[in-house]
């Protein structure tokens, strides 16, 4: 770091993340599945055994020192997140289990309000099932039609027909930021004006946008934008949901019960504002303290020498396993510019569940599958693709032995 | 491949992928779709996308004829590949006799390897919990294909993991 200040110093970056010290199969390990899950960094995992061991208590209830302690540090991070992705105020986060749960929880508070018969809800073909399943679910019940975006050869989106698939009867646009597949790179900023300007709410699936790329949700100007602690260095079981507090404030409350209430009586009840309004039953609040440390782990790496590490390596990395020669497809857009730290790629005669198994054996842990996408497996006409994904503890080393180690599976197969 | 010319395979590789299951895996045997079968089914594995669709002919409560086509792993395709050399002239309750033991040997259990011949390849994939549902999918697919065909109870399927 000290040779190019305007790099992470990713040798450091190493010594924070435990994990990586384990040997897999008697190699070193290389984890590549940062777009599944990321590793923790041991700021992330002592906070969490240390709220536990000093300040464990629930939030928002008793007059007593640990439950005021507790409430502090759960919303503190409420704060931190706001601030991480430039919300208006911490009112507008709202805390989940994950991403698939914040879609759902707008799938079903904001599309039982707002979807009538005929009405049509926009997705795009390279949706993860998360932002795919709940829309169909909802269409059903509401009588209300979903719709896709379809996706180029080169692994973008295909505009060319926008303006006839957003139209009066559009009342949502949900999309990816970034694809988990592909690393496209959507034009946010454009598809939220295109809904906007047809009356429409725009959702963006931010699961793999927040924890590669700098986002401000007053310059993306999405109503609403989710997303996942655990991809971004924090601990499973957080979600985010962040949402316009106008909207949040329009929206019917999701799940009922404790803490999301203000006065239950006989014959009703009334609800808390936002963002508690939506977070009914105790919450996950030790892992949301913990998910609190990951962002400022992540602010002092800063996100824009993230995203810069992750196009170096990506870029890196499509050069490597381009040289492996003709028997490779490589999925998705060619630039790295384009894509986030996703490489998912296919090698004749090999199928993808046998290069994880062949890499593995080298302690290379990457992920074969369908990627939780099958419409977008379809359209490249695949039944699964292999795919590495990089993360700020990654390094070209990384990808000279998934290099060497898919050259070994190449031996094995070919022989 | 030029940093790894000469490299000896690893033990640890043939124990998976040993020589038989990649012949079986690049020249299928069987590899087609039976005119007029009297069993016709495709099976999927959801979590990874691998497809088996059996065919076969049943004469005389025997297999006459069964062929398969298929997409998916290499543990799946020489697996099925297999099946179908090992299944032609078999009475259907010999035929789940078989998958029976077949299935025994891939969750680790002996079985009689003079019995099971060539079969015995896929043995190793039973060091591989998550493979075992791509050894034994196309066996799945059969046994649920004759138990239609046969016309009477699938006596041999009892995988609760085998639907779907």
């Amino acid at each position: 770091m000290p040779d190019h200040p305007s790099q992470l110093d990713v040798e450091s970056i190493r010594g924070d993340f435990p994990i990586l010290s384990r040997v897999i199969n008697g190699n070193p390990i290389v984890y590549l599945d940062s777009t599944a899950t990321s590793q923790k960094p041991k700021q992330v995992i002592d906070t969490l055994a240390d709220f536990y061991r000093t300040s464990n208590a629930n939030v928002h209830r008793g007059i007593y020192t640990l439950s005021e302690e507790s409430t502090a540090a759960y919303e503190g991070a409420r704060e931190k997140t706001a601030s991480f992705i430039n919300a208006a105020s911490s009112s507008e986060i709202v805390f989940t289990r994950n991403t698939t749960e914040s879609l759902n929880l707008l799938a079903y508070a904001w599309g039982r309000a707002n979807l009538n018969e005929g009405d049509e809800v926009l997705v795009t073909l390279m949706e993860h099932h998360s932002n795919i399943v709940p829309w169909h679910m909802i269409c059903a019940e509401r009588g209300a039609v979903l719709r896709f975006i379809p996706v180029t050869d080169e692994g973008f989106l295909d505009l060319t027909d926008i303006d006839t698939l957003i139209t009066e009867r559009t009342k949502g646009v949900s999309f990816t930021h970034i694809s988990n597949v592909l690393g496209t790179v959507n034009p946010v900023r454009e598809l939220v004006d295109k809904a906007h300007a047809a009356g429409a709410i725009a959702i963006v699936d931010g699961a793999q946008g927040a924890p590669h790329v700098a986002v401000d949700m007053r310059d993306m100007d999405a109503d609403f934008y989710v997303f996942s602690s655990h991809k971004m260095l924090g601990p499973t079981g957080v979600g985010v949901l962040y949402g316009k507090r106008a909207l949040l404030d329009e929206m019917p409350p999701f799940l009922g019960g404790g803490e999301m209430i203000m006065e239950v009586r006989e014959d009703g009840f009334t609800w808390k504002d936002p963002p508690w309004k939506f977070e009914a039953g105790t919450p996950n609040f030790a892992d949301v303290v913990a998910f609190g440390a990951a962002i400022d782990y992540l602010t002092e790496l800063g996100m824009d020498r993230v995203r810069q590490h992750e196009i170096e390596i990506t870029d890196y990395a499509l050069r490597q396993m381009r040289s492996l020669g003709e028997g490779v497809t490589l999925h998705g857009p060619p630039n790295p510019e384009d894509r986030g730290g996703v490489v998912s790629f296919a090698i004749e005669s090999i199928h993808p569940h046998d290069i994880a198994q062949t890499l593995d054996w080298e302690g290379v842990q990457i992920r074969a599958g369908h990627h939780c996408a099958q419409p977008l497996m379809r359209r490249l006409n695949v039944p699964a693709t292999a795919r590495a994904s990089f993360y700020v503890y990654n390094t070209n080393e990384d990808v000279d032995r998934l290099i060497d180690a898919l050259k070994k599976a190449g031996e094995l197969f070919g022989r | 491949m030029n940093s790894l010319a000469g490299s000896q395979p690893d033990p640890y590789f043939d124990d998976l992928y040993r020589d038989l299951i990649l012949d079986h895996y690049r020249l299928p045997r069987n590899n087609r779709v039976l005119d007029a079968p009297d069993a016709d089914l495709t099976q999927f594995n959801p979590v990874c996308g691998d497809e088996i669709r059996l065919t076969a002919r049943i004469r005389n409560g025997a297999i006459e004829e069964i062929a398969f086509v298929g997409q998916g792993c290499s543990i799946s395709q020489s697996s099925a590949s297999m099946m179908t050399e090992a299944m032609r002239g078999r009475s259907i309750e010999d035929a789940h006799a078989l998958a029976h033991n077949f299935r025994a040997m891939i969750l680790g259990e002996d079985v009689d390897e003079m019995a099971m011949g060539d079969l015995m390849s896929l043995q190793g994939t039973s060091r591989y919990p998550t493979r075992v549902k791509c050894a034994v999918l196309a066996w799945d697919t059969l046994q649920k294909a004759l138990g239609g065909a046969s016309g009477r109870e699938d006596v041999g399927s009892s995988d609760p993991d085998s639907a779907g």
